[in-house]
């Protein structure tokens, strides 16, 4: 039997049943809108005129000065929304009203991807329900007020660990039920094929304008390009137009959480074993039994025990490397970024910039590209407690 | 071990297979008893499946995954339960292996599989005694190396067909399945329902038509009184399918004799109904 959607051994359509016939009926019906003139002029026409695009490359001359390397700033914080999660919902809220579909439904960690999906269900008029686990509900209080000013039904997830991965596992279970007329918006480079490719072909807007913007300032190519991998929606976008260059080192920056060494991190690609969730074969943190361990990080974008299965096929490729960051170096960096160059970044994002300002030192007189994947005004309540200080 | 077991099912001395069960039914319907293996915790686990092994034809027995999409509320909290009290693989294999006299048959998500090693747990199954293996999140497409396993350890592999399943790839299905077909009722995950879901009555006619008699049909998913079990046994199914409402009964406490006498009592009406039908 011809198994599609793979990336070397990885990926896959690990599905039910129920849903196997209506994901190859996505995968059609997105190769089809992909060559329709229409639908890419309206996509287009969303992406400039409604998300903002394109965004900025931002230079950042004082973070330069101190460290030694041009650092530039992809500002994907500065899209519509305040991450880079709209590329990816408008162009997927676009194909499900392009396949006729009435209703999205979307799970979320941080919010963001929730916030992203309301906003382009908002915007396109279509109902959206987002599923979230409580205690991301809990620590990210301000996205899910602003999910429902755009109008989505938050469903609150009290199952499992009640975070991101929960959320997806009822945001399955009620595609799983209402497949006919719902359309499942997820938000990374995660779950069965043709989602990895759909999600990542949303997301190559940010590679293809960082190239172009690159070689207009500099004339040349970036020696590295870091990117923050929860699912890794924002890394595989940047990265995706590079992977020929191979004198650009491309970087995935994970979550180790409060230390690699602990039980308390969401490193799968450093730190996981392969394995099947949520319809892929990836790699995923899990005991020896084959149970979903649960993940932490301070950035709640990043607390998932798996990763996309294009990331596992790349670093077995060696063509990207993984490394991790964990939560006090992710606050020193957020902290730095606010103080030198007036930017207030995601923690999720913070995790990308403190690993490049850590192989500053390997560049020297280099070029390095952070993509700045969000903004951080989410978790300015987060930074406030982990440093002791009652806003 | 398991190469002397191979040998004798091949004889036909091990268990009564999957295919011999339905057979000797002679049309009667059969009840398949699902239960989720640790709940609520090993010892009162095995208490309870040795009272659902008693009182159904086929027991199906759910290794319990911490991330059960297919699942409703029910099996989630069971497997919660089961996962909480440390119930490991090792046990749910210790469970199978001490029910005897009927036929066992696995349901547990590809991930568990994976990690024990395909060959291994199929290995395992035949130690076991377990002859069949329902993997949710498997289909076809994705199953090769599941059957080429399956086929060399002679562990029956069942498929699932769903109401969003079309003909031609049903045929498929059917094609590879082994021991019987796994028939989703409605578009959902599993759950005691109060009644049968318009179309469910349709469906099943439909698979049967296309089954064509090559395979046993069972019919699953919300599934949970005598009288739903009746119709869908009248509209051509060879089998059904409870779950969720077993595990609804026996959450409720089996503290004593009457605990368990309910729950003999509920199999026995499920049952009856399975074969008057
Ligand atoms: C700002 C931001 N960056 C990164 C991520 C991680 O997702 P991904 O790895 O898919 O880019 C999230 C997820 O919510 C996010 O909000």
């Amino acid at each position: 039997m011809v198994s599609e959607g793979k990336f070397g051994k990885f990926g896959g359509m690990f599905a039910p049943e129920i849903l196997v016939p209506s994901l190859k009926e996505l995968d059609a019906a997105f190769k089809r809108f992909c060559s329709d003139e229409n639908s890419k002029k309206e996509l287009e026409y969303y992406l400039t005129e409604f998300a903002g695009r394109e965004t900025p490359l931002y230079f950042c001359s004082n973070l330069s000065r101190e460290y030694g390397c041009k650092i530039y700033l992809k500002r994907e914080d500065l899209v519509h929304g305040g991450a880079h999660k709209l590329n990816n919902t408008l162009g997927q809220a676009l194909l499900a009203k392009y396949m006729g579909k009435t209703r999205l439904i979307a799970e979320t960690g941080a919010g963001q991807h929730g916030i992203a999906t309301a906003i382009a269900g908002a915007s396109l008029g279509m109902k959206v329900d987002v599923y979230m686990g409580s205690v991301d509900m809990e620590r990210q209080r301000l996205n899910v007020f602003r999910m429902k000013l755009m109008g989505a039904n938050v469903i609150p997830v009290e199952t499992g660990s009640r975070t991101l991965k929960d959320a997806i596992n009822e945001a399955m279970r009620d595609w799983i039920t209402n497949v006919e007329s719902t359309y499942y918006l997820i938000g990374s480079v995660v779950g069965p094929h043709p989602y990895p490719v759909i999600v990542r072909e949303f997301q190559r807007v940010i590679g293809k304008e960082t190239r172009r913007q690159i070689l207009e300032s500099e004339g040349k190519l970036p020696d590295a390009i870091v990117a923050c991998v929860g699912g890794g929606s924002n890394a595989i976008g940047i990265f995706y137009d590079f992977l020929k260059d191979m004198n650009v080192n491309l970087i995935g920056v994970e979550a180790a959480g409060e230390g690699l060494d602990t039980e308390m991190h969401s490193a799968s690609c450093c730190m996981g074993t392969d394995g099947v969730l949520h319809g892929a074969f990836t790699k995923i943190l899990q005991d020896d039994d084959g149970q979903i361990k649960t993940s932490h990080s301070v950035a709640p974008g990043l607390d998932y025990p798996g990763v996309g299965p294009e990331h596992v096929y790349l670093q077995e490729q060696g063509r990207v490397n993984y490394v991790a960051v964990d939560d006090s170096e992710t606050l020193d960096a957020f902290e730095i970024l606010c103080k030198k160059e007036g930017i207030l970044p995601a923690l999720e994002s913070a995790h990308a910039l403190a690993h490049a300002l850590k192989i500053a030192d390997e560049f020297k007189d280099g070029i390095i590209v952070v993509n700045l994947s969000g903004r951080g005004d989410k978790d300015v309540e987060t930074f406030a407690a982990k440093r002791g200080v009652l806003v | 071990m398991s190469e002397v077991r191979v040998l004798l099912a091949a004889l036909g001395f091990a268990c009564m297979s999957i295919k011999e069960t339905f057979e000797k039914l002679e049309g009667k319907g059969a009840l398949i008893g699902y239960i989720t293996c640790g709940d609520p915790n090993l010892e009162m686990s095995l208490k309870i499946t040795k009272e659902v092994a008693r009182g159904v034809d086929i027991l199906e027995l759910g290794i319990p995954f911490s991330d059960p999409i297919a699942d409703g509320a029910t099996i989630q909290a069971a497997s919660d339960r089961a996962l909480k009290a440390g119930i490991r693989v090792d046990d749910c294999f210790r469970i199978a292996s001490e029910i005897e006299g009927t036929p066992k048959v696995f349901m547990t998500y590809y991930n568990l599989v994976l990690q024990r090693g395909i060959d291994k747990f199929l290995s395992d199954c035949v130690d076991a005694g377990v002859s069949g293996l329902i993997a949710p999140d498997i289909p076809i497409e994705e199953s090769d190396d599941l059957l080429r396993a399956s086929e060399e350890y002679g562990v029956d592999l069942i498929f699932v067909v769903a109401p969003t399943t079309d003909d031609a790839r049903m045929n498929r299905i059917i094609e590879h399945t082994k021991g019987f077909l796994y028939v989703v009722s409605h578009l959902g995950v599993t759950g005691a329902k109060d009644s049968l879901y318009e179309g469910t009555i349709n469906f099943i006619q439909h698979v049967k038509t296309v089954a064509d008699n090559r395979i046993p049909i069972a019919v699953g998913f919300g599934i949970s009184t005598p009288e739903q079990v009746e119709n869908i046994i009248k509209a051509g199914a060879d089998g059904a399918i409870v779950g969720s409402a077993i595990i609804n009964l026996v959450s409720e406490g089996m503290d004593d004799e009457g605990d368990f006498k309910r729950l003999r009592d509920f199999l026995k009406s499920l049952r009856e109904a399975a074969h008057r039908a």
